[in-house]
């Protein structure tokens, strides 16, 4: 097991969002953190990588405690997230966005042409100046980087967000990719639809708490789900 | 042709004032970037760079006691921030800033206790003080030349830090989006840490090359804080090469003044400089930023 979260809270100033969740992440497996907006998803993963301090539960990634750690312990212990909103140096290139992914990765620039040969768009544009990429580029960009760190699990938040549906299948698709290269993914997604095909396993919250998991065929056969997040039903 | 001389031997001079001014700004400027403080402290880097180094020429060569001064600030620096920044996150920016001031008076008390309230001085890296150099038919100080050329030196020196290397962009990476860098593994408070140390170890070299100019005196710092302050505000903050444009521009307007204005009006541009901005344009002339911008971190 990858990464195993057992009744984590938190929350922000007095106000608890996430109340005791559990889930576990196997290696290898894609896993989909389904939910309405405001659901608690975000601050769970927030909690998980130390962006936010938990309130109560334990974090474990690959079997070692890493409960309430810094935000910048983890890429030592191979996971990465790309937060929701395209956060990217708006202000560097794109090389050097992709640079400092590989900050603990004392061969990045040999690593760089491997991530480079992923997102073709990302080459043509090296030497530009990341905030001027299209929102889909960015969000292109924010993956790259998050590679550039040989993560071993990724934490993806909403990365279908905000974009042209051509792109969204393009985000899907190098997703999908790096499920072939090995990599453990934790999926947040609005896009529920699109979540569930590419995902081996989903969660569901709501208003803080797991409410169902399960593989993600039969989650997209639920019609509780169906109602809920598929717009269908 | 007289007029012309005279006219060069102040543009000179306002570009050697300018150039320690924009150190100054500088300074602020890569604590501003990586921490959201202005730190009003500043000054105090050049004034025991300058003291650390004369009592070090007493006993060692001239480069070695520079450089010893510029390690042993730097390493003051470094440890404010630990000993007090890094403690007091929680607090305000606005907190933290006076803090900087508290620390100013704090650190030019302790100087008056090492080193007395007398004037003291660098020698002259070259020659003496009655030697000059003939330059464009206006004659300057040989120190004059040490100035701008040391501080030209630690500007492209910085560029080349902040631009090329994997710790500069690291710490450009912290100011341009906090939490993005953490994500990447950036141990943030480490690198506030550093700038607070590059920020003193560049005042204190600027602190010894003008030592024999302009003396070293402990209560030295605040009037060049305030000067380089109004420089980074014209140039605009969070942009480090903007604010040696700025410290030319305020080097180079009091220079100006000196000529045409009577000598009690010689500190007064930089205020005149510092209201206007902030009048005017408060982002300052390249700043993309406004300087009310509230930082979470």
């Amino acid at each position: 097991m990858l990464l195993q979260v057992r009744n984590l809270s938190c929350g922000y100033g007095s106000l608890e969002v996430v109340h005791g969740a559990s889930l576990h992440v196997c290696h290898g497996e894609i896993v989909g953190l389904l939910g309405a907006n405001g659901a608690g998803k975000s601050s769970l993963l927030k909690a998980i990588i130390g962006l936010l301090p938990p309130w109560a539960g334990e974090v474990f990634i690959d079997r070692r405690p890493t409960t309430g750690q810094p935000p910048w312990r983890s890429v030592s212990n191979s996971t990465v997230l790309v937060p929701e909103g395209k956060m990217i140096f708006a202000d560097m290139t794109v090389r050097e966005n992709l640079i400092i992914g590989g900050y603990h990765n004392p061969d990045r620039i040999r690593h760089l042409e491997t991530v480079l040969d992923g997102f073709p768009r990302l080459r043509e544009r090296l030497q530009q100046v990341a905030g001027t990429l299209s929102g889909g580029e960015q969000q292109m960009l924010a993956l790259g980087r998050a590679l550039m760190a040989r993560p071993r699990l990724l934490l993806l938040d909403e990365p279908s967000m905000g974009l042209a549906p051509l792109m969204v299948k393009e985000v899907f698709t190098s997703i999908r990719k790096m499920k072939d290269l090995g990599l453990t993914v934790l999926l947040i997604e609005q896009n529920a639809n699109a979540a569930l095909r590419i995902a081996d396993r989903a969660y569901v919250m709501e208003t803080g708490e797991i409410v169902l998991e399960g593989p993600a065929a039969d989650l997209a056969h639920n019609p509780e789900v169906k109602r809920a997040y598929l717009g269908k039903g | 042709m007289q007029n012309e001389s005279l006219a060069l031997q102040y543009l000179l001079s306002g570009i050697t004032k300018g150039s320690i001014y924009a150190v100054v700004a500088i300074g602020f400027n890569l604590i501003y970037s990586a921490t959201g403080i202005i730190n009003f402290a500043q000054g105090e880097f050049l004034m025991l760079g300058g003291m650390v180094a004369v009592t070090l020429a007493a006993y060692v060569p001239l480069p070695v006691a520079v450089t010893g001064a510029v390690a042993l600030v730097a390493l003051v620096g470094g440890l404010l921030e630990l000993a007090f920044f890094r403690r007091l996150r929680r607090h305000s920016i606005l907190h933290l800033v006076i803090i900087t001031m508290g620390l100013s008076i704090v650190i030019q008390e302790t100087a008056l206790h090492i080193w007395d309230e007398k004037v003291r001085s660098l020698p002259y890296f070259t020659g003496n003080e009655v030697s000059s150099v003939r330059f464009l038919g206006a004659a300057i100080s040989p120190q004059v030349l040490w100035v701008l050329g040391t501080v030209a030196l630690a500007v492209l020196g910085l560029h080349f830090f902040l631009r090329y290397t994997l710790t500069g962009r690291a710490m450009r990476a912290c100011s341009s989006n906090p939490e993005a860098a953490m994500l990447a593994g950036i141990n943030i408070p480490n690198m506030r840490t550093l700038a607070f140390g590059l920020s003193a170890a560049l005042g204190a070299l600027a602190g010894c090359v003008v030592s024999p100019m302009t003396m070293t005196h402990y209560e030295m710092g605040a009037p060049l804080a305030i000067k380089g302050f109004a420089a980074a505000i014209l140039g605009g903050l969070g942009n480090p090469m903007a604010a040696v444009a700025g410290g030319l521009l305020v080097g180079l307007l009091e220079a100006a003044s000196v000529s045409c204005l009577p000598a009690v009006y010689n500190d007064v541009s930089a205020f005149v400089i510092l209201l206007l901005v902030i009048f005017v344009r408060p982002q300052g002339l390249w700043g993309a930023l406004a300087p009310d911008r509230v930082r979470e971190h």
